[in-house]
């Protein structure tokens, strides 16, 4: 699977028209021990760079944004229970799984290597 | 004291049978209740003796810590000491025993009070007039949001929808704006802290009903561009809010109605000395623009011809947001603080205030990481340590702090940075205390260098010392029973 990132530090793996988005592991290490996330419902329409939900750390609450539009085809419920799986393995644990409306969107993201510099930039 | 026994949970103190009273003799008839009248379960209250029951809570209570008991940097908060005489001035007999429905006739003095303030931050924040209604901050946040949308509504214009906030704004900002009913987009920040201008300027159309700024920001950071930022604004439509969490410094050398803005809201409990959170409830006034009052809540203090005074209530306005006039008491203290400082005495204030800040942060800058260089106003920002070799973060830093008497600052906000530590000193500390902070300050960064694991384990000297606060965050025990059930 091919992994895309966004400048927002989420990242989208994908499998055909499929995607598995969840956030970086830089992301959860930036925030700190996740305690919510705050996730939409399967059938939900999200749209690329608007916010599908949120994720809650000891240190801050910040909105989960769309790196592309489509559907969500199933969310990950292990979160709700157990929102600490982000900090444990985050590429792992996605959070939402959807169904990519436009591929073309794709190409706007960042790869690993744009994505690592990005990060480099950052800290 | 013997904190270690008398702090433990008044339940875990209790002794089966132990009373603290005895009741005498009284010779009268037992009455036996009805059965229906009767619980059926155990009345589960701790059994303890008054001795015991006195020091659980006097030891309690010296686990608490405030201004006045220690120095208090916590960023944004403006924890400044709370003169007694503010306590004096509210706990007048006169003010405390009054009813609030009393008639305005048999209350003009408590009006006269109400009607003095407004027009003392009224000429403070350069507006014209003032309502002291709203509770707190965020609650003045709130209603300056909706009366800046009853204002859009006057005009028939009803597609604004949006606030902008700056990346830097505090929280409540975004969150008073949902609360408002209204969409939040955020604006970025300049490298050098302020905010960007050009990403600010295709952000403004006819669907923004309000950009809220506030100056200085939480950076401590004067916005320099607030006249271009302005006539963008309004030439778009909008208006114009500031928030008055930061307005300490500016404290009558600079005004926020001159600057352009429309509305704004004030934070008594920071600014003008009255107790915060636990210490007393805040109270959060909120000012206008001229030609923008008509849509302020109700009811307003108004002074007659005759130089008395009445309260108004208008349907045009935008209705009552609190029980009558807000937290009296608070409004009381508040302006006792103003008439003891006087005009000259506030401009004073600010500029201690701002001395204070930039003492402490360019005595720390060598061990701290300071990521936006020059002259502060009231607070500042450090990005963690300047040696992050050791992995000793902010958080290690502000719990070592506790272990030296002091409160930590703010930590890790504003979000801008990782390890954002957040320092305001206020004008009310000594040369020496900040000297002293200065020095605990160095003494934890030489720690964090040479023995980070003592930073690391701290605090070592609190009754607690390490919550797991992501579990109390997840499964938070709230109550004996779920404690023993567990």
């Amino acid at each position: 699977m091919k992994i895309y990132y966004a400048p927002s530090h989420e990242y989208i793996k994908v499998d055909g028209n499929i995607g598995y988005i969840g956030i970086s592991d830089y992301a959860q290490k930036a925030l700190g021990n996740v305690v919510y996330v705050d996730m939409p419902e399967e059938g939900d329409e999200i749209a690329a760079g608007e916010d599908f939900g949120a994720i809650e750390s000891v240190k801050a609450a910040s909105d989960l944004i769309a790196p592309v539009s489509g559907t969500v085809v199933e969310v990950n419920e292990a979160l709700a229970d157990n929102p600490r799986l982000v900090n444990e393995d985050a590429m792992n644990n996605w959070i939402i799984k959807v169904e990519i409306s436009d591929p073309a969107e794709l190409d706007e993201l960042l790869d690993e290597e744009a994505y690592a510099k990005l990060c480099e930039a950052e800290h | 004291m013997n904190r270690d026994f008398y702090s433990k949970l008044v339940f875990e103190l209790s002794q089966p049978g132990r009373k603290g009273y005895k009741i005498p003799d009284n010779h009268l008839p037992v009455v036996t209740l009805p059965e229906n009248l009767c619980r059926t379960s155990k009345l589960e209250l701790p059994e303890a003796d008054e001795p015991s029951v006195v020091r659980h809570y006097n030891n309690m209570s010296t686990n608490n810590f405030g201004v006045d008991t220690g120095f208090y940097p916590l960023g944004s908060c403006t924890m400044k000491y709370n003169p007694k005489i503010n306590e004096e001035v509210a706990s007048h007999p006169a003010f405390v025993s009054l009813h609030p429905a009393t008639p305005d006739k048999a209350v003009q003095g408590a009006l006269e009070l109400y009607y003095t303030l407004q027009c003392a931050l009224a000429e403070i924040g350069g507006m014209a007039e003032f309502t002291l209604n709203p509770y707190a901050g965020a609650h003045g946040e709130l209603t300056g949001l909706l009366v800046i949308r009853a204002y859009h509504n006057s005009r028939g214009d009803f597609k604004r929808t949006k606030v902008i906030v700056p990346d830097s704004a505090h929280g409540t900002n975004p969150a008073s704006a949902a609360v408002a009913g209204l969409d939040i987009i955020e604006v970025k920040s300049r490298p050098d802290g302020t905010v960007d201008v050009e990403d600010l300027k295709p952000l403004l159309d006819d669907t923004v009903a309000a950009v809220m700024m506030t100056n200085p920001n939480t950076l401590g950071i004067f916005e320099k561009n607030i006249p271009e930022i302005s006539s963008l604004v309004h030439a778009a439509g909008a208006l114009l809010y500031y928030d008055g969490a930061n307005l300490n410094p500016m404290l009558g050398m600079a005004r926020p109605g001159d600057m352009g803005f429309d509305v704004m809201h004030i934070n008594l409990h920071k600014t003008f000395s009255t107790p915060h959170g636990g210490g007393g409830p805040g109270a959060g006034p909120v000012g206008v623009r001229a030609g923008l009052e008509q849509f302020l809540p109700n009811p307003r203090v108004v002074k007659n011809e005759d130089g008395s005074f009445s309260l108004i209530t208008d349907d045009k306005a935008l209705g009552s947001i609190s029980a009558h006039l807000g937290n009296f008491a608070v409004e009381a203290r508040a302006l006792a603080y103003i008439l003891s400082l006087g005009r000259q005495g506030l401009k004073e204030a600010g500029k201690l205030a701002t001395l204070n800040a930039n003492y402490v942060k360019e005595s720390l800058k060598d061990v701290y990481c300071l990521p936006i260089e020059g002259v502060c106003k009231h607070e500042f920002v450090f990005d963690g340590l300047a040696d992050k070799s050791t992995g000793v973060t902010t958080l290690n830093v502000a719990k070592r702090l506790l272990d030296h008497g002091y409160h930590a600052p703010t930590i890790y906000f504003p979000l801008l940075f990782h390890e954002s530590l957040m320092i305001e000193p206020t004008e009310t500390e000594s040369l020496q205390t900040l000297d002293e902070f200065i020095a605990v300050m160095r003494d934890i960064a030489r720690e964090a260098s040479e023995t980070p694991d003592v930073v690391k384990n701290a605090p070592l000297n609190t009754p607690i010392s390490h919550p797991d606060d992501t579990e109390a965050a997840l499964h938070p025990i709230v109550t004996y029973t779920e404690l023993t059930e567990q």
